[in-house]
């Protein structure tokens, strides 16, 4: 009886250590892997660090798409409608990509205040919007659920 | 009016899974045995109904009744049959009544073959299962009616199906992911019904063995299936990307896994029983969560259905009825599952405690990356976050790793006791091939020294060495290799090819991430461009007309060191109906190495922007993944169990009795 508990406690010691030490390994590898979101105007604002990375969404303004005709390079403006940001990216857009539509764009802000985006991320369903572009667009003021369903 | 009889029989079916979840459950705790008996034949009615309600639903597609709200939204009178068909599961509302009707057809499936078990144990599985039908079926008519009609402005034509959904991939990976996440409600209800009977022994697990390997093993199609769809459709060139809606499906799989190992011990040796039992909730929970987070548009993510609020409440408050309910009664009951105590520190047991720690532990890890954004936002007020891949790489890749390492010893050890010395005996020599032959080959092959190359080759040289040298010390005293092969027990070769699979999908994973290359181009017609040993010529795009969209296909010249390979040719669809651009990539697959060309915009002059790749062995994943399902399956169709059934069942008559004394005492 003795040896079962033994063992027992043993097996209980184990697991306690194991799920410990994967927990804070969890933590650890948590906090420096989150990518923080941005709207427009909080960009604008300067509340961005530059080179960190971070996500930024909105909507892709209309008549702002640029192809260079030389080069991969795509540029177009993130807007939330009540402030901009100038997104460069070289790659190739999701089908989804449109102008009017919403979009989340990954990378880094540059000292000179332009987004280099390393990913560009679109929905596969046109009537669904992101819940970030939805909240950026809400914390600017944008009545939302007013917008027809085309249009995002 | 057609529509309407859908809605009635659904209607139905909800009516009679109310009856399935009272009656026979009431019938088994006051043994009446004709309310008992009731359970198979009102499976039967609910699978039926479900099954008229699914007709229909596929019949107003295919009749292009586009007054049912449903229809008009997800099809379009071009688009071509077979789409037409697999629309059904192409939403919200008609995928999850595809998915209750999977649950059906668990529930019909465990009514046949449950003839060995008792009456009263099968009442009370069926029972459970028509609960959880309830659940499913009120959920569909409160908030998500797929027969919904859009009168008297019924749209004429529908705004068709999305286009990454009209694909192959996506007629086969809804039902066989739907199928195994719902096959783990029925060993739910086995677990359920377990701690209600106060039974659970090996007569329990062994009923309980082939359900949970089959659901685990469809979920493992149906998991690959939505990967093998991710790669060649979305054209992002991976096949696996941390999504938030990828994450849940996996972290069943993971649950799953560890519960099949799990009941491997319960079965064989009486031990982790309660252990057995929690695992079984955990995993079905979890595949309600997946449920949840797909349906409530909470996380962003490829995959979200369009959000309703409502829904995703309902399905939090199921969830909460269904985890706090059953962990409730899984605190009362599980103190009386006793499990025998008595096993060596290098027996088999403790290899497989380890496995499922590590499990566990990894679907616990990714659960807290998959719902982290979600707390952080509610936490904090409104700041929004993404946890990227990185995370998700530094935990789960070295977890892995050191299962990896376990699986080489675990299924060479012994259940009980193993001698050190044994274990040493059977796997030095092993090790050490392992060891020459995993750092060898990279190094002669690459004419370097790539670490974590040499660190995959070993690892997998040592599962399957280990695997080689298991099977041989097996046949050791059998006359000849062939007789021996054939005296092995076919849940034996199935254990070994999933490991095999479970191995490769490792190595291709590991081996596609690090090798893989890939170079985003402008091309003009006749420009060409190089990667690794291959040129691709841009030969110019033509105009293509497909059933309901036009596209531009490229012709895309490949070379392998200046001499001719084949032909590629991408295209860039316009769904005209929705107005919805597709890529269809070109790719040439080969079991060692894919290229993959997938076409981006056009610009002056007739170039094109496009993203070339290189992906060595991604293959690998995918045919691991099928020796995986393979080898599950294969375990289930092990003959010992329908032979011992029978004597299982007069043998276990006593050892019900014993184990639920305590239930009469207390």
């Amino acid at each position: 009886m003795k040896a079962h508990r033994k063992k027992k406690l043993s097996i209980i010691l184990f697991i306690a250590v194991g799920l410990s030490t994967a927990i804070g390994l969890s933590l650890y590898a948590l906090s420096n892997n989150i990518d923080l979101f941005f709207t427009p105007t909080q960009v604008a604002a300067g509340e961005v660090t530059p080179g960190q990375r971070i996500r930024v969404g909105g909507m892709v303004k209309e008549g702002s798409v640029e192809h260079n005709q030389d080069e991969l390079e795509v540029s177009f403006v993130a807007t939330d409608y009540s402030h901009d940001v100038q997104v460069f990216y070289s790659g190739i857009l999701p089908d989804l990509f449109r102008e009017g539509q919403g979009i989340v764009a990954e990378g880094m802000l540059s000292p000179e205040g332009v987004f280099r985006a390393s990913r560009v991320l679109a929905k596969h369903d046109e009537n669904y919007m992101s819940s970030e572009v939805r909240s950026a667009l809400e914390s600017a003021g944008v009545d939302v659920d007013a917008m027809p369903a085309g249009a995002y | 009016m057609i529509p309407e009889l859908g809605n009635f029989s659904l209607i139905l079916a909800f009516s009679l899974s109310i009856l399935l979840g009272v009656f026979p459950m009431i019938g088994a705790s006051r043994q009446n045995q004709l309310w008992m008996g009731l359970a198979r034949p009102l499976t039967a009615g609910v699978f039926v109904f479900l099954s008229i309600s699914l007709a229909i639903l596929a019949y107003s597609f295919v009749t292009d009744d586009f007054s049912v709200q449903f229809v008009a939204n997800h099809s379009n009178s071009m688009l071509p049959l077979r789409y037409k068909l697999t629309a059904v599961w192409g939403g919200h509302e008609g995928s999850f009544l595809f998915w209750t009707w999977m649950l059906g057809g668990w529930m019909l499936a465990v009514a046949i073959f449950s003839k060995s078990m008792p009456t009263e144990f099968v009442a009370r599985v069926l029972s459970i299962m028509g609960l959880i039908c309830v659940g499913y079926t009120l959920f569909m008519l409160a908030t998500s009616n797929p027969f919904d009609r859009a009168l008297p402005l019924s749209p004429a034509d529908g705004a068709d199906l999305n286009a990454a959904l009209q694909d192959f991939a996506f007629i086969v990976h809804p039902p066989s992911l739907y199928m195994g996440y719902v096959g783990f409600s029925v060993v739910f209800a086995f677990a359920i019904a377990a701690l209600i009977s106060g039974r659970l022994d090996a007569a329990w697990a062994r009923w309980c063995r082939p359900w949970a390997n089959a659901a685990w093993a469809i979920l493992t199609l149906g998991l690959s299936l939505g990967s093998w769809w991710a790669y060649y459709e979305l054209g992002w060139g991976g096949w696996w990307a941390w999504d938030p809606v990828e994450n849940p499906p996996l972290i069943t799989w993971l649950l799953g896994a560890a519960m099949i190992h799990s009941l491997a011990a319960t079965e064989k040796r009486g031990v982790f029983k309660s252990w057995t039992v929690l695992l079984a909730i955990m995993a079905f929970a979890s595949s309600l969560l997946g449920t949840f987070i797909t349906r409530s548009g909470l996380l962003t993510s490829v995959h979200a259905f369009a959000s309703d609020p409502t829904r995703g409440v309902y399905i939090l408050g199921f969830l909460g009825l269904i985890i706090g309910g059953s962990l409730l009664l899984y605190a009362i009951r599980a103190p009386i599952l006793k499990s025998e105590f008595g096993f060596g520190g290098w027996s088999r047991e403790v290899f497989l405690l380890a496995n499922n720690l590590i499990l566990v532990v990894a679907s616990a890890a990714i659960l807290l990356g998959t719902l982290y954004p979600m707390v952080y936002q509610a936490v904090t007020g409104g700041d929004l976050i993404s946890v990227g891949p990185p995370y998700f790489n530094t935990i789960f890749l070295p977890l892995m790793g050191i299962l990896v390492l376990l699986l080489g010893i675990g299924p060479v050890a012994r259940w009980k006791k193993t001698s050190k010395a044994y274990l040493f005996k059977q796997l030095s020599k092993v090790a050490i091939a392992a060891v020459v032959v995993g750092v060898a080959l990279p190094v002669m092959l690459t004419l370097g020294v790539p670490v974590t190359t040499i660190i995959v080759t070993v690892l997998a040289c040592w599962i399957l060495f280990s695997l080689l040298r298991d099977i041989q010390s097996k046949i050791a005293n059998k006359p000849d290799v062939w007789s021996g092969l054939k005296s092995l027990p076919v849940s034996y070769w199935g254990m070994q090819l999933a490991h095999f699979g479970f191995v490769m999908i490792m190595t291709g994973g590991c081996l596609t991430s690090i090798y893989s290359v890939e170079r985003s181009v402008l091309l003009s017609p006749g420009e060409s461009a190089e990667l690794g040993r291959y040129t691709f010529v841009f030969e110019g795009t033509e105009d293509v007309q497909g059933p309901n969209f036009i596209a531009d296909e490229a012709s895309i010249q490949v070379l392998r060191d200046g001499e001719y390979l084949r032909h590629l040719y991408p295209q860039k669809q316009l769904y005209t109906a929705s107005n919805t651009p597709a890529t269809h990539m070109g790719i040439d697959g080969r079991f060692f190495r894919d290229l993959f060309v997938t076409l981006g915009d056009a610009r002056n002059q007739g170039a094109w922007s496009m993203t070339l790749y290189i992906k060595p062995f991604v293959r690998w994943v995918w045919i691991g993944s099928i020796f995986v399902a393979f080898g599950g399956i294969l375990a289930v169709t092990d003959k010992r169990y329908r032979r011992f059934k029978v004597r299982q069942v007069q043998r276990a008559a006593p050892v019900t009795n014993t184990s639920a004394q305590p239930v009469v005492e207390g």
